[in-house]
């Protein structure tokens, strides 16, 4: 049985005098035990929403939630078993930092012993340990966002949701509590959801990243398959850094495969016996589709699309190599030098096994070939 | 500021000074005529040195006034006690309701709520003789008329506005996901509501109380129509020293410095409060 269970979830946020707002549209998502899950999105594609129903302070407005198979969508926040650190810590003004944290911990059956120890077992993991007798306002804001996850992580419940839980922490800092973090979720098998707009973020910390956009789950896969396999153009799009190369072609029928064709001098043969049943229909359908290349699957040097190049960066241990080509702008990320400058004429090396292949839709007809 | 010159500095001096002498004056007067006797502040020209007397002290404390026409009975200490037990009484009142529909005002949205909040709130601007003809017919239908409970529900005109709107705003300013973090820690709404919300809008509130107290204090004509000589405050009974004998300034003088002492004891008490309610907007985090 899934630890979590959405099944169908609308969010209406309707509001006098304004038109409604869609915030989520029928979301379906199981989460098992033990897991960690990131809801990945812009500001304003509905996760935070989404995690505010889980937690009870938004009301579905219709689809269930189910939590160990026990619907919870309408019980209150207090019996649904879940903890949650704030966006905005929400630490109690009149607590020291120490009794912040420990409140959760004294409404349970817990001896006063045992709290303490806990507490400051969770101090020590966030390194809170030396201000746990401040009062929450003379502490900053990334030690406020500390204790708001300690206080979270130190309870115990079904579910953990943590809603931007380092978006205040020194980039150093952030990375070292994202080991921590993840192997004492992983120790104790904690299930945990979080928000984050931060892709190193979800991809460092999930066993499993759901993309958001516009109220609209896009795909909930690992890292490796939404960079590997993405669901849509969006996703294609949105995952990776930097981002995908997408390019619009025009689709022909050729020796029993297709051509795509970027212009008169860039076309790809993409041969019909990779190509199964369904993509083979839309692509006889289409008269124009996107083809997209991760930039690391480019080769500069060789090939025959040639590209002429508008910048090239070498970052210390990558080159990120930036040319025109048919009107769209092309970028590869390659591991060595290259020496090009700006307006050189440079051959790039576009392999049609490494295409992923969209239908105007945006849903992808053909996914690139894991190397 | 540092850089102000001798000259402004000079000025900004003699500008607070005629402030406070023109807002001071009257009530060091008034402290001054309750320790003379009425010939004393009839005099002319009026003297700054006179031979301090209790007797208006005296006469009202002990209810018997002396005057050139006979003696004369007053209630001056009765309508204090009026005065304290119907202000208290509204306030109390007024925070019982006012407090969690605040709270309700500032955290739901709900149909017309803000209607709502805007027509209570226009109680404060509508004059009160507006209503008072109306509500004195209607007090005399439900025997509501001279009774201490008519008054404090009367009172609500005044009290409940003022700490509905004041209050909200200090709920407003308290991020509901404090609330809400206790919440998911295993309490209820209305635990979140009692140990959560009114604790840390406790200074708003109680500037807000003190605010109505003192409104309802120094109302007159609600008590004037709506109450007989028994359960008059302060404010209506002074008017018991215009006599027939003539005005009785030392009595009324006396009275005032009476009747401003518990309120001024009040504010200074809830001093620190208020303080830290204004505060409070500055150090949230």
């Amino acid at each position: 049985m899934a630890m979590l269970e959405l099944r169908g979830i609308d969010k209406v946020y309707r509001s006098h005098g304004r038109p409604p707002v869609h915030a989520v549209r029928s979301l379906d998502m199981e989460v098992e035990k033990g897991e960690i899950v990131a809801l990945l999105g812009s500001s304003g594609c509905g996760k935070t929403s989404t995690l505010r129903m889980i937690a009870g302070f938004e009301s579905v407005t219709s689809g269930s939630i189910a939590v160990r198979g026990r619907r919870i969508d309408a019980l209150p926040p207090a019996r649904r078993k879940v903890a949650m650190a704030f966006e905005g810590y929400s630490l109690y003004p009149p607590l020291t930092v120490r009794e912040n944290i420990a409140f959760a911990l004294k409404s349970r059956q817990v001896s006063r012993s045992e709290v303490s120890r806990r507490v400051e077992a969770i101090a020590r993991l966030v390194e809170i340990e030396d201000i746990l007798e401040n009062y929450p306002r003379v502490i900053s804001g990334g030690q406020q966002q500390r204790v708001s996850l300690a206080r979270a992580l130190v309870r115990d419940a079904d579910l953990y949701l943590l809603d931007e839980p380092m978006g205040q922490l020194e980039p150093q800092l952030r990375a070292v509590l994202r080991g921590r973090i993840k192997s004492l979720l992983a120790e104790r098998e904690m299930t945990a959801i979080f928000v984050t707009h931060d892709q190193t973020e979800a991809s460092a910390l999930a066993d499993r990243i759901a993309v958001m956009e516009d109220g609209v789950l896009q795909q909930f896969a690992s890292e490796k398959e939404l960079k590997e396999r993405p669901a849509n153009l969006f996703v294609a799009s949105f995952i990776g850094e930097p981002p995908m190369n997408l390019l619009e072609t025009e689709v022909k029928r050729a020796d029993g495969g297709f051509r795509l064709s970027v212009g008169p001098e860039v076309a790809f043969y993409i041969s019909g016996d990779g190509l199964d049943q369904t993509a083979q229909r839309a692509l006889a359908a289409a008269p124009r589709v996107r083809v997209g290349i991760r930039p690391q699957r480019i080769a500069v040097g060789e090939g025959a699309v040639r590209v002429r190049i508008v910048s090239n960066q070498w970052l210390g241990d990558q080159s990120h190599v930036a040319g025109e080509c048919a009107g769209h702008l092309l970028i590869a990320v390659v591991p060595n030098r290259v020496a090009a400058r700006p307006g050189d004429v440079v051959p790039f090396a576009l392999g049609p096994r490494h295409l992923n292949i969209f239908g105007a839709d945006g849903v992808c007809i053909r996914h690139a070939e894991v190397s | 500021m540092e850089h102000e010159s001798l000259a402004g500095r000079i000025f900004r001096g003699v500008a607070l000074t005629l402030i406070l002498v023109f807002f001071m004056f009257p009530i060091a007067w008034i402290l001054l005529m309750s320790f003379q006797t009425n010939e004393q502040i009839l005099r002319i020209p009026p003297r700054l040195l006179f031979e301090p007397t209790l007797a208006n002290y005296e006469a009202l404390i002990s209810g018997q006034l002396h005057t050139a026409a006979g003696n004369l009975e007053i209630t001056f200490m009765r309508n204090l006690w009026n005065s304290l037990v119907l202000s208290s009484g509204a306030v109390a009142l007024a925070l019982l309701l006012g407090v969690p529909a605040a709270y309700a005002f500032a955290r739901f949205k709900f149909r017309l709520g803000e209607t709502i909040a805007f027509t209570l709130l226009s109680f404060r601007f509508a004059p009160p003789l507006l209503v008072l003809l109306p509500l004195s017919l209607y007090y005399q239908e439900l025997g509501l008329n001279d009774t201490y409970f008519g008054i404090v529900w009367v009172y609500q005109l005044i009290a409940l506005p003022l700490i509905l709107w004041i209050v909200r705003g200090y709920f407003e300013d308290i991020s509901p996901d404090i609330e809400h973090a206790y919440r998911l820690a295993g309490h209820s709404w209305r635990e979140a509501f009692t140990r959560i919300a009114v604790p840390l809008a406790g200074p708003g509130i109680a500037a807000a109380g003190l605010l109505s107290f003192i409104f309802c204090w120094n109302n007159f004509v609600f008590a004037l129509i709506l109450a007989s000589a028994d359960k008059q405050p302060v404010t209506v009974g002074a008017l018991a020293f215009v006599t027939a004998s003539g005005i009785q300034y030392g009595q009324i003088a006396a009275a005032i410095v009476l009747s401003v002492t518990p309120t001024l004891l009040l504010a200074l008490y809830a001093q620190r409060y208020l303080v830290e309610g204004l505060s409070l907007g500055a150090v949230k985090g």
